[in-house]
């Protein structure tokens, strides 16, 4: 590449500064340089560029004219001086850039912290709001059941119950082979190993089994319900359904809702069948328990209260799930990022309110006196 | 007015293009001439947006030779390949800017990405692609989700400017923009063409825009080119589809509007 050079120019305080060879985005470096080697040159002569593009004519532009410095252009083609005249046109009103600055005060994680608090609140009553919304068109629903879509139900049963039957089983399965492990290295101590069947049956029956099923499920179709919505709020199908008159909620929300409700006690008593055959095992490996001894320990000493406590839990860690999933699709914007976004917190959310809502259902569960 | 002798600047031979069983494109030939802004017409599915696509290097076609600037882009791998993508800008239909930069940083990007430029005079090169496309300089600070349909095509031509390309392929750039909105986008095409010596491809369903804007229309149709020529020879085309693509009602208004009849 034949770079500018002006061997026949000697460097002088006024002369003209003769540019050669190609003046592009790419030799812009060294024509700075050359022009920065003569300062105060009072013409730029252009006869022998060979090409010339927007970036080029932009410096030759702002060495020459623009500065005030009224420096005349010589020599330049006729298509040059088209570009040349174009981008100096164009070219904006040097103005002054609004850098922003991190100036730090003293009150401002005090502000920040406000802001935070005031935003969880905001959020918290829109939640709410959103949960009223759900309730009221479901109650609406049981009056008319010919408006539920039979047909998206179905279809969320099996997206978001169904098909998570294995991993929470395996996980229900694991659960109880790590509490009969853990348990049994506590109990031996005390020679009280045959104990370890109420460990297993109380902790998975009443809090693990159903807990972390809400996790996992929290996990997967809490992300999967707002992407698909967020998507649809982002192609307007949404306000589409809204102009039609059809009800966003009743036709998106309700069945996803509903097929989690129903859904997740049903697996959530799998994991907890999935928990006693993992701790049986462990038990009987590891303590010589044997399954016969399991079950008569079993039924013995476990009520089917603790059962029905648990499962009690299922449909109120569903209607958070599914309501959370929901609700931040709807609060997608129009950009890619807001999904992204979105999708994150609505799995946070809802697993943070599931261990909440869990907490005060032992606190309710211990006063009751169940 | 693009020479005629010129060497083809983008040559396209025996293309076949296939999504499983449908046929696209089928033993396509075309021709861009150094310095011409091109028309690409045909109807909806004919395959436009697959031959810019295709040409650019988005869709491998089944069979084949595209040449652009001498290289061979189906073949050229690494360098070679890069470097001619740096030689060409693309507009895509509704500007496709990236959402998490404002749209300095939009036009910045290939700079930043491709060229090492220290950031301040990226930032006035990306001012002034800014300002060429007739966007407030204000605009610059703005993000892609705050910018209306007009504005967004806007900042994507002048992102597809950032490298000062040789050529420009536009998808539908006036679609969806209204008819004062759509002869300004046609005029600074003419502006910037004329002014940086561009060799447009242009895929475009305006009849408007291809009377402003086409040295040459190129009609996609049959799944291959049917012909090429200048408006003039358009209208003497038979082909009952590129006639009544010529003759209808709105072809009649645009002729009007550009007084050629």
């Amino acid at each position: 590449m034949a770079l500018p050079s002006a061997a026949d120019t000697p460097p002088a305080l006024h002369g003209t500064a003769a540019l050669t060879g190609p003046v592009t985005l790419a030799t812009l470096p060294e024509v700075r340089a050359f022009l920065d080697e003569r300062p105060g040159f009072s013409a730029l002569d252009l006869s022998a560029v060979t090409a010339l593009d927007t970036a080029g004519a932009w410096l030759i532009v702002t060495r020459s004219v623009a500065k005030g410095a009224e420096v005349p252009v010589t020599g330049a083609s006729a298509a040059h001086g088209l570009l040349l005249q174009t981008v100096t046109d164009a070219l904006p009103a040097p103005q002054k850039r609004t850098r922003r600055r991190a100036h730090h005060r003293a009150g401002d994680e005090l502000a920040w912290m406000g802001a935070a608090v005031s935003g969880y609140g905001a959020v918290i009553g829109a939640s709410l709001g959103f949960l009223g919304l759900v309730i009221a068109r479901l109650g609406n629903t049981i009056l008319h059941p010919s408006r539920l879509r039979f047909t998206a139900l179905v279809h969320h049963m099996q997206q978001a119950g169904l098909n998570a039957l294995p991993i929470v089983a395996l996980m229900g399965f694991l659960i109880g082979i790590v509490l009969a492990f853990q348990g049994a290295t506590q109990l031996k101590q005390f020679g009280a190993e045959v104990f370890v069947v109420n460990l297993i049956a109380v902790s998975i029956l009443r809090e693990l089994g159903i807990l972390l099923t809400a996790i996992i499920v929290a996990g997967r179709s809490a992300s999967a319900f707002t992407a698909a919505i967020g998507s649809m709020k982002m192609r307007e199908e949404i306000d589409a359904m809204r102009v039609l008159g059809l009800d966003p909620i009743e036709l998106l929300v309700l069945p996803r809702v509903l097929a989690l409700v129903l859904m997740l006690p049903l697996l959530g008593f799998v994991a907890n069948m999935a928990g006693l055959v993992g701790g049986g095992l462990m038990a009987w490996i590891d303590l010589g328990i044997s399954p016969g001894m399991f079950r008569t320990q079993l039924l013995m000493d476990t009520d089917v209260s603790h059962l029905l406590v648990g499962l009690s839990k299922a449909p109120v860690f569903a209607l958070i799930i599914g309501v959370v999933g929901c609700h931040q699709g709807m609060q997608v914007k129009g950009d890619t990022e807001s999904l992204g976004r979105r999708t994150s917190s609505s799995v946070v959310i809802a697993i943070f309110l599931v261990i909440v809502v869990d907490a005060l259902f032992s606190i309710f569960f211990a006063i009751w006196g169940v | 007015m693009a020479d005629p002798d010129a060497a083809p600047i983008i040559t396209v031979r025996n293309l076949t293009n296939r999504f499983g069983k449908t046929v696209v494109h089928k033993g396509l030939n075309l021709d861009v001439r150094r310095g011409e802004v091109l028309g690409v017409v045909g109807a909806s599915g004919s395959g436009k947006s697959v031959l810019l696509r295709t040409i650019v290097g988005l869709q491998t076609p089944a069979e084949g030779k595209i040449t652009v600037l001498g290289t061979d882009v189906l073949t050229a791998q690494g360098r070679d390949l890069r470097a001619v993508q740096n030689r060409w800008g693309v507009m895509f239909q509704d500007g496709a800017l990236f959402s998490s930069l404002t749209v300095r940083e939009n036009v910045a990007a290939p700079m930043r990405e491709l060229l090492g430029i220290d950031a301040e005079t990226r930032d006035a090169l990306a001012d002034l692609r800014i300002a060429m496309v007739g966007l407030k300089p204000q605009a610059g600070d703005l993000y892609p989700s705050d910018l209306s349909g007009g504005m967004r095509k806007r900042a994507g031509l002048a992102r597809a400017l950032s490298l000062d390309p040789e050529i420009l392929f536009l998808d539908e750039p006036t679609a969806g923009l209204d008819p004062i909105g759509a002869s300004e986008f046609d005029a600074l095409i003419i502006a910037l063409q004329k002014a940086l010596g561009l060799t447009v491809f242009l895929v475009t369903h305006d009849l408007d825009t291809l009377h402003a804007t086409c040295d040459r229309i190129a009609v996609l149709s049959e799944k291959k080119v049917l012909v090429t020529g200048t408006m003039a020879e358009m209208l003497q085309v038979e082909d009952p589809w590129v006639h009544s693509y010529f003759h209808g009602p709105r072809a009649h208004a645009a002729l009007q509007a550009q007084g050629a009849i």
